[in-house]
């Protein structure tokens, strides 16, 4: 059991609890890459993000590509960061997973020690400092850039962020992209978004967006009803992240191949 | 050089105890007892904000009594042990009986070795899948475990508390049941404790992965109504 002395305590901070004892798993020591034979690992694309009058929706594809490969169908891009926030990737998937692991267990490992959690700003910052430490792997070619959004408490509102892979972060107005089709989908949304859209045509407009970069983009997977896998879309409000189920999403997809059809 | 006096093993010993044992004293008692959906935890605690009753992992609750900041610094520890051991390994390798052995090697070590002995008694629950994993744990200053199955009581006049908890607690309570059940116990025949001077939280299996939560100032007026 940890335990340390008042000037020596990590405080409420999980990876620098980890550093204390010695459990760091990164090494930080990468050479830069040689052109041509960067490592090739999974990579996943395309996720948006749109604020609602009430709230923000998010939605992510399910695919991972590695070069000209698929590598995952159902690979889960949109991830509930906690309660009222969530967080969405696109880069490498290794460590991007690694980093949102990370990063949930950050927001709760601070929420119960400090007994109430972080406030919508304090993690959008969180996220940015995770970005910022895997700058070196990102000199690789493991560039992983995040979308972050979720209902701001205090200020009773939608908020969103997105990142670059220094670890800038953005607060965008809006709606944000990142990933490979991200210029498709944020042209979608740029034409469908006004500022007093409902929740129902918010989710409606991040299905249409992802479902054009799709369209457009190889490594972004549209709907698979063969399989039955669908983007992962979820909206967050005042009572937290709520993931939209697949009947939902069915319905939803087949009005947009119907009106796809007719073009 | 100065002699120190000869003091006995045993008088050293007893004199930490009586130390410990007079601070714990001092302070309220709080409860733990088993109800169909989990485990429900009253705790006499005047603050709104220093909170007794707190949440360790997604089953297990940490409940202490005594000097405040002792039993905070333990709390935290145990926050910090369960992450990491969940992050290590997995969510599902985390349990309250290799918590409370970690509890129970710390405070021990902290009775015998250091200057004074934490003045604190600390609880930790867990609730299973289901009604037969529940299980709670008290732990003493000097490292000593019970194990406790359907209730627990620590803090002041524990020994009164835990007999009234053993004439009224019956398997298949339902939640306010067994907030009234606690309370009654904390309170005995001749007192009463208002709501404001409660903190009630529960350890429920209907929570889905966190199964901690506060029973609020709302909540409460309405199951003691």
């Amino acid at each position: 059991m940890p335990f340390f002395t008042p000037g020596d305590d990590p405080g409420s901070n999980f990876p620098e609890l980890l550093r204390r004892i010695g459990m760091t798993s990164h090494s930080s020591v990468l050479t830069p890459a040689v052109p041509g034979h960067e490592l090739s690992v999974p990579h996943a694309t395309t996720c948006v993000a749109v604020k609602f009058a009430d709230g923000v929706v998010m939605a992510g594809d399910r695919r991972a590509t590695s070069g000209n490969l698929i590598s995952h169908r159902s690979m889960e891009k949109v991830v509930q960061a906690d309660r009222h926030s969530a967080v969405a990737i696109a880069g490498a998937a290794g460590p991007a997973m690694e980093m949102v692991k990370m990063f949930q267990l950050q927001l709760e490992h601070y929420e119960k020690v400090e007994g109430n959690a972080l406030s919508l700003e304090g993690k959008a910052n969180q996220l940015s400092a995770m970005v910022r430490g895997n700058l070196p792997a990102a000199m690789q070619g493991m560039v992983v850039v995040p979308i972050f959004a979720g209902f701001d408490l205090r200020r009773s509102a939608g908020r969103l962020w997105d990142f670059d892979a220094t670890g800038g972060r953005y607060e965008e107005r809006d709606f944000v992209s990142t990933g490979s089709g991200s210029l498709h989908a944020s042209t979608v949304m740029k034409v469908g978004y006004h500022p007093e859209l409902g929740r129902d045509e918010a989710l409606q407009l991040a299905c249409r967006a992802l479902w054009e970069a799709a369209d457009a983009d190889s490594a972004t997977g549209g709907p698979d009803v063969l399989r039955g896998i669908y983007p992962v879309v979820a909206a967050i409000d005042v009572d937290g992240w709520e993931r939209i189920d697949d009947v939902d999403l069915f319905t939803r997809f087949d009005s947009i191949r119907e009106e796809a059809s007719h073009r | 050089m100065s002699q120190p006096f000869y003091v006995a093993p045993e008088q050293m010993m007893k004199d930490r105890a009586d130390y410990a044992r007079k601070g714990i004293a001092r302070g309220r008692a709080l409860v733990a007892l088993r109800y169909t959906e989990g485990l429900v935890i009253v705790a006499e605690n005047g603050s709104d904000t220093l909170r007794k009753v707190s949440e360790i992992y997604d089953r297990i609750a940490f409940a202490g009594v005594g000097k405040y900041n002792e039993f905070d610094q333990l709390r935290v520890a145990g926050v910090r042990a369960a992450d990491l051991k969940g992050f290590q390994y997995s969510r599902d390798d985390v349990d309250a009986r290799s918590l409370a052995n970690s509890y129970a090697q710390m405070l021990g070590n902290i009775f015998t070795h250091e200057m004074k002995p934490m003045e604190v008694e600390i609880l930790v629950a867990e609730v299973g899948l289901a009604e037969e994993g529940d299980q709670m744990f008290h732990l003493l200053y000097d490292g000593t475990v019970v194990d406790a199955r359907d209730y627990a009581a620590i803090g002041g006049d524990a020994e009164a508390v835990r007999e009234r908890l053993a004439a009224t607690w019956s398997a298949g309570l339902g939640r306010s049941a067994a907030v009234h059940v606690g309370l009654n116990a904390l309170s005995g025949p001749d007192r009463e404790i208002s709501a404001a001077e409660l903190e009630v939280a529960e350890l429920s299996r209907s929570h889905g992965r966190r199964c901690f939560s506060r029973i609020d100032a709302t909540e409460l007026a309405a199951i003691l109504a």
